[in-house]
């Protein structure tokens, strides 16, 4: 497998070092597929950027269908943490898994800075 | 309307769980492409057997074929899954008044009115039929003839009721199944002109899964709310009991935050009506 580019070490660092992230990935969004990752160990990368990767699409279809346009961040919240997805033009999503109590505003914004690193 | 056949028809390749072989079946019906609607819908049963309006699609073509005694079945099925299924009540009365069997035709004209009394189809057979008319002219007024598409597609049941006094009760409210079926609720694009329901939740079909096990793949437990930021508004969709979906939409003028709020609020109402319906 060949070295993801630097740029992309440097996407994940502005997401991973707000507190309260655990691990963030580069997923492309056409195939669901990991791009680079900094997941904590036991987190199954492949099948989550998979599974993020189908929750994005279909949400960004049904944000068309409503006449809201392109989808910009995604937040799926769950009992014990969260995932966050921001979506680059490049067609990489950015996605980071979280405690329960993190600051979404900030992951939002680090996510929307890593997005531009990647673009 | 080939180019719609087309749309449809590809947004079915991408999705095959998607409710919009529905609008598909329905269209190719309209055009009287039959043997093409009888495949759709028949792919369409396999993948939503509990679907009342797939049996409902499926009846419909069949009685255009004149196969009467399956669309009755078809019916027949649709309404123990629905009892209030308008399209269903119609088909059997319409059935009915074609075997001369006027009683029982009046018998589920009068039930199919009591859910849809402004339906003026419904009328006018029950008014030929009390007043002694004609059969055929009643058949004529039930028979399936090609509705507008938006009436082929999953009737909201007593949307009024659930977010009745909710603000966004008719524009950006909606509760769904896990297939992305209308239990009540609308949605409108931003400019209010276009009915986007069916649309929004043909897409959202299967998303609950997804979510759910990505949660799981993740211990993070069971999932409570998918929140999505768009160009133009947001969305927020909040898991209910029982594999429900609440869907509220607000343009970008209201904050993802209060949408949560508002969210909340509409989620009480929900489980209400819910409970009531059970």
């Amino acid at each position: 497998m060949s070295a993801a580019p630097a740029g992309y070490g440097q996407a994940l660092d502005l997401v991973t070092r707000v507190r309260g992230v655990r691990g963030a990935m580069l997923v492309s969004a056409d195939d669901g597929i990991v791009v680079a990752e900094q997941l904590m160990e036991g987190i199954k990368g492949p099948a989550v950027a998979a599974l993020a990767g189908s929750v994005a699409s279909r949400l960004g279809r049904a944000l068309e269908a409503a006449g809201l346009g392109a989808g910009v961040f995604w937040h799926l919240q769950a009992e014990q943490g969260a995932l966050l997805v921001v979506g680059a033009p490049s067609g990489i999503l950015v996605v980071a898994v979280a405690e329960p109590d993190v600051n979404v505003g900030l992951v939002r914004l680090e996510l929307l800075r890593a997005a531009e690193v990647v673009a | 309307m080939a180019d719609d056949v087309k749309a449809l028809s590809s947004q079915l390749a991408q999705d095959p769980d998607s409710l919009v072989y529905l609008r598909l079946g329905e269209l190719l019906r309209q055009k009287r492409q039959l043997d093409a609607a009888h495949r759709v819908a028949l792919t369409g049963l396999e993948r939503h057997p509990h679907l009342a309006d797939a049996h409902d699609l499926y009846a419909r073509i069949l009685a255009d074929k004149r196969d009467y005694e399956r669309a009755f079945d078809e019916w027949d099925m649709a309404r123990r899954i629905a009892p209030d299924h308008v399209g269903a009540l119609k088909g059997l009365a319409f059935l009915y008044f074609k075997v001369g069997d006027v009683a029982q035709a009046t018998v589920h004209l009068e039930a199919a009115q009591r859910v849809a009394p402004d339906d003026p189809g419904i009328a006018q057979a029950l008014a030929l039929a009390r007043g002694g008319g004609r059969a055929a002219a009643a058949e004529q007024a039930l028979a399936p003839s090609p509705p507008p598409v938006a009436a082929s597609a999953p009737e909201p049941l007593e949307e009024k009721q659930v977010f009745a006094g909710l603000e966004g009760a008719h524009e950006g409210l909606l509760l769904l199944d896990a297939s992305g079926r209308v239990l009540g609720g609308a949605l409108k694009d931003p400019g209010g002109a276009r009915d986007v329901t069916d649309a929004v939740a043909a897409y959202l079909a299967g998303v609950s899964q997804e979510a759910a096990r990505t949660a799981k793949l993740l211990s993070l437990g069971g999932w409570t709310a998918l929140a999505a930021e768009g160009k133009q508004g947001h969305v927020h969709l909040t898991a209910l009991a029982g594999d429900v979906l609440l869907l509220v939409v607000r343009d970008r003028s209201v904050p993802m935050g209060r949408l949560a709020v508002i969210a909340q609020r509409a989620a009480g109402a929900a489980r209400r009506w819910l409970e009531q319906q059970r």
